[in-house]
């Protein structure tokens, strides 16, 4: 009833072509937008900022920029942590040799230069496919966190090993380091996570995303029809770290305050893949949904034994999340292989309908 | 800038011409190390042939079997007895994968089963733990962590029983494919689902089967790294030592995994002892990955991968 898009007539090409053609489509998401700027920070506490709202942002780009290059352009990527480690690295060592630097500008560079790394790793992909290719990323995550290990000089010569996000401001507001708001913080990740989504949409419905999935879709037919597989591979590749980069830089200096390599090992590199794969590959909005769904099965596998009256033993508690959530991985699987995205897009086609059957 | 080119170069063929007494050590060290990613890289291949699943969880089941054993021979079962009873708990472990999680993402794209395997490869090592226990273990299956001596070159006893260990596993294997019945059904839907199933083998059969076997080979790749290094956590991760091995030898190819093991045992142990001191050592995460990286660009489907023909 209140979703039906009949009567709406499109009359010229650019309101056919629009992100999101459907006015009730566009205002769902304007709101949803503004409402995620404004009661977040005013209603919700500490906690929720901090353990829930804020990685979710962050998972949310990372997992966006995974999408571009295994759900669109369909090369399979297992290095993601790795590139991450590059952006948040790059951060560091940018801001702290100039500090002056405003923080937003230390992030994008950081992508950019995360990029740069993506372009090198994302070479053999020319070569090599499908699983080999996952392998060959291997490589690339745990040369990359090698590096950060060995050389001193990324961590400033600290004895701890350990980068730490320092005081920096946007506008006259603290936004990383210790004496920085969660809610400060908030705001950062989401107006970052907000442009990069409303950008990686416009890519994958223009010249490039088409590109990268005729690359995706068959390669050979591709380049047969003048895609040239070299320059949209390395792009994808590109992309997608430039994405990865922020949302590792952001990690460190929005979320943990402090890291060492090992907050960018390989499980870091699967999470972010089982968000793509859960969420729905090829999706922007399932990124999202991604996110949301590995942020919060942990924070709910914690505490649902406390909340039906168990106390379990810690080591115990560890080991029965780790089944549940393999369990439950293996059963969104069966349920949608196709993501939770798709769920959405069915209940869309289910509130089109609504109220009648037909 | 010479003396980095000397230290690449020059040096550590000095030091290997300077002791070859000790040059043959790590190459041995190598060798033996190479044929234990091999026995990990075997199940994967297996499992890959027949059902064309990349299974991320062979590296859990090796942790999940050795803790297994471990646990029955603590309970004051006999090894005899214990070794059985692992066998069986792997088979039904197989026979539950194929109904829980196979069988409703038949016809699924490889990713998605890739991924159902790493959430298998979570289950496990939680399941595991939950049962046995999360503190490291010994398993002594009675032959000594010792060195003996043959014309000036030290031999581990250990290691050189899991060498013979993966050879006759291997042979076991290779007969097991080439003359037996239930081999021969497994070569068949390795070439060709389809046309497998349409001369009337039982698809869903053979894949129980396959995985079993991967059990098995588990077991046995349990048993030699968890008297190396103890039962631990940490067994799961050999899956990603071995990852290597299998994109060198080729997915689809036994002699593949023993060869491409060999590759990478001695080739790490090569780069560590020579090379390694020169960036600081602690190479051995990553070298394999590149050397195997190194070889795919001259050979994409691997060194004894099925040729990759591509058609539009």
């Amino acid at each position: 009833m209140i979703y039906r898009e009949a009567g709406q007539f499109k009359t010229s090409y650019a309101s056919d072509q629009a992100i999101f053609p459907i006015p009730q489509d566009r205002w769902f998401v304007v709101f949803a937008a503004v409402a995620a700027f404004v009661i977040p920070p005013l209603a919700a506490n500490e906690y929720w900022l901090q353990a829930v709202l804020i990685p979710f942002l962050i998972y949310s780009l990372a997992a966006i920029g995974l999408n571009l290059l295994t759900g669109y352009a369909g090369q399979l990527s297992l290095g993601t942590g790795g590139f991450m480690a590059v952006g948040a690295y790059a951060a560091f060592k940018l801001t702290t040799t100039l500090p002056q630097l405003n923080i937003i500008v230390v992030f994008l560079l950081s992508g950019l230069i995360a990029a740069g790394v993506g372009l090198v790793f994302g070479i053999p992909s020319l070569r090599i496919k499908g699983f080999y290719l996952a392998v060959a990323t291997l490589a690339a995550q745990f040369f990359l966190l090698w590096l950060f290990n060995k050389v001193p000089w990324f961590v400033n010569y600290a004895s701890s090993g350990t980068i730490t996000a320092p005081n920096r401001s946007v506008l006259g507001a603290i936004v990383t380091g210790p004496n920085a708001t969660a809610s400060m913080r908030y705001v950062t990740a989401l107006a970052l996570v907000v442009v990069g989504a409303l950008v990686a949409k416009n890519l994958v419905r223009g010249r490039v995303g088409r590109s990268w999935m005729a690359i995706r879709d068959r390669d050979i037919a591709a380049e047969i029809i003048g895609v040239r597989p070299l320059r949209t591979k390395l792009l994808a590749f590109g992309i997608s770290s430039f994405y990865c980069g922020v949302a590792g830089a952001e990690l460190v200096f929005l979320y943990f305050g402090s890291a060492e390599t090992l907050a960018f090992d390989i499980t870091l590199s699967f999470l972010v893949l089982f968000m793509v794969i859960i969420g729905g590959l090829g999706s922007i909005l399932g990124s999202f949904l991604g996110a949301a769904f590995i942020v919060l099965v942990p924070i709910f596998l914690t505490n649902a034994p406390q909340a039906m009256g168990l106390s379990l033993p810690v080591a115990l508690q560890k080991q029965f999340e780790l089944m549940v959530f393999g369990g439950l991985i293996i059963f969104f699987l069966i349920v949608e292989p196709h993501g939770l995205a798709r769920l959405w897009q069915i209940t869309k086609e289910k509130l089109r309908l609504w109220p009648f059957p037909h | 800038m010479t003396e980095l080119l000397y230290g690449i170069a020059v040096a550590p063929f000095k030091d290997m011409a300077g002791s070859p007494a000790f040059f043959a050590e790590v190459l041995i060290g190598g060798v033996f190390a190479g044929l234990m990613y091999s026995l990990v890289a075997l199940g994967f291949v297996l499992i890959f042939k027949a059902s064309g699943v990349f299974n991320f969880a062979q590296g859990a089941m090796v942790l999940f079997a050795a803790l297994t054993l471990v646990g029955l021979i603590e309970r004051g079962v006999p090894v005899a007895l214990a070794l059985v009873l692992t066998t069986a708990v792997m088979v039904a472990l197989a026979w539950v994968i194929e109904r829980v999680v196979l069988r409703p993402l038949v016809n699924q794209e490889h990713i998605i089963l890739f991924m159902a395997t790493i959430g298998l490869t979570f289950f496990l090592e939680g399941f595991g733990e939950m049962v046995w226990g999360a503190n490291v273990k010994k398993l002594d299956i009675g032959i000594p962590d010792r060195s003996f001596i043959v014309a000036g070159i030290q031999i581990n006893q250990l290691e050189l029983s899991a060498a013979v260990t993966s050879a006759v596993l291997v042979a076991v294997l290779a007969v097991f494919f080439q003359r037996t019945r239930i081999g021969r059904a497994l070569r068949a839907v390795a070439d060709d689902h389809e046309a497998a199933l349409s001369i009337g083998i039982p698809l869903k059969t053979i894949w129980m089967i396959v995985w079993s076997v991967a059990g098995i080979v588990a077991i046995v790749a349990g048993i030699m790294w968890g008297a190396k290094s103890g039962v631990q956590f940490s067994l799961s991760l050999i899956a990603l030592k071995s990852l290597p091995v299998l994109i060198l030898g080729g997915f689809t190819s036994v002699p593949g995994a023993i060869v491409g093991g060999l590759i990478i045992g001695v080739g790490e142990k090569m780069g560590e002892v020579y090379w390694g001191p020169l960036v600081g050592g602690a190479i051995e995460n990553w070298f394999a990955y590149v050397l195997a990286l190194a070889f795919l660009l001259v050979r994409p489907q691997g060194l004894f991968g099925e040729k990759i023909i591509e058609r539009v």
